[in-house]
């Protein structure tokens, strides 16, 4: 091993890194698809070229967005047995099906769709055309739930038993694996998120749109009405689904959610609610806090009453339910302040986003348009282009460090399910690389996202049916 | 071992197969951009013939290792971390060449469009070479322990069988796309490649029987199975001059058929040798067999209704979306289209 890090920390920032990359795109992608199927919709129903401009300048950002994912996407797949050899063992009989009918039900769907409307924009009718976009839409929606399906396993684990001869998890049922409650609160979290974030993106790009250019006032105002009420919509159910899924794991991972609101000791009845909090890891205390009472009885049971239970209690219980099979040295304390300022980032996105949303759609109704005259509230919205990734980075952090010390919740550990062959060396290299390349992705994505915007969409009020321009770029390129 | 076993077992051999039938064209035609095609337009033009399918080409690879991870975990899991630096680059191949198609569609000067197609023909030239030394090393036997775990040194991994193994994957995939454009570039393109593969397929042999040699010595595959392994290398042999001689008579479909069958033979003979093991481990007694690295019974019944329920809708599309493109494309398409 070279010194400084170990092949599990080492495996683990991958595990990190290579996830919370791919997960910028899949949210963006499910979001942005959801947005250009909308508009593409409204063409179809109301003929109105403006529309059909609109699907294909998002389209664009959208196309850009899914490229990066699904390459980023293969990488999820492969790691499990590259890094994770023990834990696909482990958990290769509840783990691998799910992933299995991902790529069958949904992955073929949106590659294969994708293509198809991608290409066929001169071939069909409109009305046949959209399809495409809403069935690529559907495939990547389709993703989410397995792919959460099989992460609710790891956080709740249900429909399996031991297999007494391997110690390996042996499937009993698999509605119970699909049934999951835990998916349940957790997939309609994600993609409203999702949600969230394709109109947070655009509504933001639209309001650099508008920033840059006057002519283009009509399409990104329109555009900027698009991606307002998605986010809108998204935000509102995120914060709801969002509700469900905390009020579901206090009982389910008590030490996550005290974690989260950076809890040691037992609160009163009524608790309040720490706003903001100087936490001590080292002697497990709160050194000072700013509360506002009753708001946590009122969050966790929606009610004025109730006392929450704090992690040294919660600590005691697990020591008393796992010490006989995993011995009394785990180390049951998650990494408090990371989910302490996560939640706070996570749930200020979501409550801010609903807010600007509300303000934008409020100024851009027909009566009153004028939005695009608001140049320090358009400065705002543009910045919150990237607002939505700091909330989903949040929930991922959350979810998947509040699990700690268990890759798959009460039955193995993270330590126990790395590979036994990778080495320090290997890992540095592959994380190096690894890194090296999602800057280089994600910033030529954010530079072609934000040209393409430079260049603003092709509609032009005077010739509405010329669309040959698009993606004419490449052309000029041979010819320089 | 039971039926559900070697069903699965046939699944992911199929899988791998409709695979490299499939994406091997996708890497042939990147390896086309530079070895054939003269202009940036000539370039972009490939890459469009391939814009719509290679993305749902891939997703066959992706199925695959989910119905490995599935159906043999303890497959996956050794396999996956025994390669770990090959799927690594491998990875990094594919990345590459993913992003490359839409990238180069943004490119506007001249620069940037060569960094995308680098990309994209580095990454489908690359992306074989690691898959086929990852599966040609595998069959000569690999240092295991009783966990299953994989110990391969580098010269386990890189040696004669594997080195050659990789460049004849790369080969035949270079002929698969050229047949492939031979069916979608115009008439005068067309001829070109096919008389480009005529010419290519006289470095191929030489590959093609160097790997057989090497297998005869470096594998028990000829001893334990040989008349199965020699019936597929007979057919691998026959394809193979079968596609040469369409290529040099210009028949286009007969070229890629045969091609196609090259190259899933190629898996045919792999899984073939395999059975009834699925890694074959130093000492033979740590060997991973069909019969104790599946899923158990239960998972394997449901993925068996999944596969019969959603297999064939996947397939009814997925041909009908190469069947309304199935038209030769010209330049004129790369201008007119929201692609590229």
């Amino acid at each position: 091993m070279i010194g400084l890090a170990s092949v599990l920390d080492l495996s683990r920032f991958q595990f990190a890194m290579t996830t919370i990359f791919h997960f910028f795109y899949v949210p963006l992608s499910i979001g942005t698809a959801l947005a250009v199927a909308i508009m593409e919709t409204i063409y179809v129903r109301t003929k109105k070229p403006l529309y059909k401009s609109m699907a294909q300048f998002w389209g664009k950002i959208f196309l850009l967005s899914f490229a990066v994912g699904v390459v980023t996407g293969i990488i999820q797949e492969f790691q499990f047995g590259m890094n994770w050899s023990n834990y696909s063992r482990f958990m290769g009989d509840i783990f691998g099906a799910p992933l299995a009918i991902e790529a069958l039900l949904a992955f073929f769907m949106e590659s294969t769709f994708i293509g198809v409307w991608m290409f066929t924009w001169d071939r069909f009718k409109p009305g046949v055309h959209v399809i495409f976009i809403w069935l690529t839409w559907l495939g990547s929606t389709l993703s989410a739930i397995w792919i959460l399906a099989a992460n609710s396993f790891m956080q709740h684990p249900t429909g399996f038993e031991i297999n007494a001869q391997t110690g390996h998890v042996r499937l009993t049922s698999f509605m119970a694996v699909v049934a999951n409650p835990q998916l349940w609160v957790e997939f309609p979290h994600v993609i409203f998120a999702a949600i969230l974030t394709g109109g947070m993106v655009v509504l933001g790009m639209s309001a650099f749109g508008l920033l840059r250019s006057k002519q283009k006032r009509e399409f990104f105002t329109k555009s900027a009405k698009v991606g307002a009420w998605l986010a809108l919509v998204g935000s509102l159910l995120t914060i709801a689904a969002g509700d469900m899924q905390t009020r579901y794991i206090i009982n389910d991972q008590p030490m996550k959610f005290a974690a989260t609101e950076g809890i040691y000791k037992d609160t009163t009845d009524p608790a309040p609610w720490q706003a903001v909090a100087l936490i001590d890891t080292k002697t497990k205390t709160v050194k000072s806090s700013v509360d506002i009472p009753y708001l946590l009885s009122i969050l966790s049971y929606h009610s004025t009453s109730g006392s929450v239970k704090g992690m040294n209690t919660i600590n005691k219980e697990l020591h008393a339910k796992y010490d006989k099979k995993f011995g009394a040295n785990m180390n049951y304390y998650v990494p408090v302040k990371t989910l302490f300022w996560s939640f706070r980032f996570m749930a200020g996105v979501g409550v801010l986003s609903a807010l600007l949303t509300f303000l934008a759609l409020l100024w851009s109704r027909a009566k009153k348009d004028t939005l695009a005259d608001k140049r320090w509230f358009l400065w705002i919205l543009g910045i919150c282009t990237y607002l939505p990734f700091v909330g989903t980075t949040g929930g991922w952090l959350i979810t998947e460090l509040g699990r700690y010390p268990w890759v798959v919740y009460g039955l193995q550990t993270i330590a126990d399910a790395v590979s036994p062959t990778t080495t320090a060396g290997q890992l540095w290299f592959t994380n190096i690389v690894y890194f090296v390349l999602f800057c280089v992705l994600g910033g030529v994505m954010v530079f072609y996202s934000r040209r393409t915007l430079h260049h603003g969409p092709d509609y032009d009020a005077s010739e509405v049916n010329d669309t040959k321009q698009v993606h004419g770029n490449a052309r000029e390129a041979y010819q320089a | 071992m039971t039926i559900l076993q070697l069903l699965w077992y046939g699944v992911i051999a199929l899988l791998f197969a409709i695979f490299l039938f499939l994406d091997g064209f996708d890497f042939g035609v990147g390896m086309a951009t530079r070895l054939v095609a003269q202009t940036p337009a000539e370039r972009q033009l490939y890459m469009r013939a391939i814009g719509p399918h290679w993305d749902g080409n891939e997703v066959w690879l992706i199925t695959a290792g989910g119905a490995m991870f599935a159906s043999f975990p303890l497959w996956y899991a050794s396999l996956f971390s025994g390669y770990y630096i090959l799927l690594f680059l491998t990875l990094v191949a594919l990345i590459l060449r993913g992003v490359s198609f839409e990238f180069s569609a943004h490119a506007e000067t001249p620069r940037e469009l060569a960094v995308w197609q680098w990309a994209n023909f580095c990454g489908s030239l690359l992306a074989p070479f690691f898959l086929g030394m990852m599966l040609t090393s595998m069959i000569q036997g690999v240092p295991m322990d009783a966990q299953g775990n994989i110990w391969a040194g580098f010269w386990q991994v890189c040696n004669w069988l594997s080195i050659v193994g990789g460049v004849a994957t790369v080969y035949f995939s270079f002929l698969h796309g050229l047949h492939f454009l031979s069916l979608k570039l115009p008439a005068v393109d067309a001829r070109k490649m096919l008389h480009v593969s005529s010419k290519v397929y006289w470095i191929a042999y030489p590959a093609l029987i160097v790997f057989v040699l090497l297998a005869i010595f470096q594998t028990d595959f000829y001893t334990a199975r040989p008349l199965s392994t020699w019936l597929i290398t007979v057919i691998i042999l026959a394809a193979t001059i079968c596609g040469h001689w369409a290529a040099a008579h210009v028949r286009g479909g007969i070229a890629f058929i045969s091609t196609g069958v090259t190259l899933a033979g190629v898996i045919a003979f792999i899984f073939n040798g395999l059975f009834p093991r699925v890694l074959i481990g130093v000492p033979a007694k740590n060997s991973l067999l069909i019969q104790n690295a599946s899923a158990s019974p239960k998972t394997l019944t449901i993925m068996t209704i999944v596969l019969v329920c959603l297999l064939p809708i996947v397939l009814i599309y997925f041909i009908w979306s190469y069947w309304i493109q199935r038209k030769r494309i010209s330049s004129s398409d790369i201008q007119g289209e929201n692609g590229y």
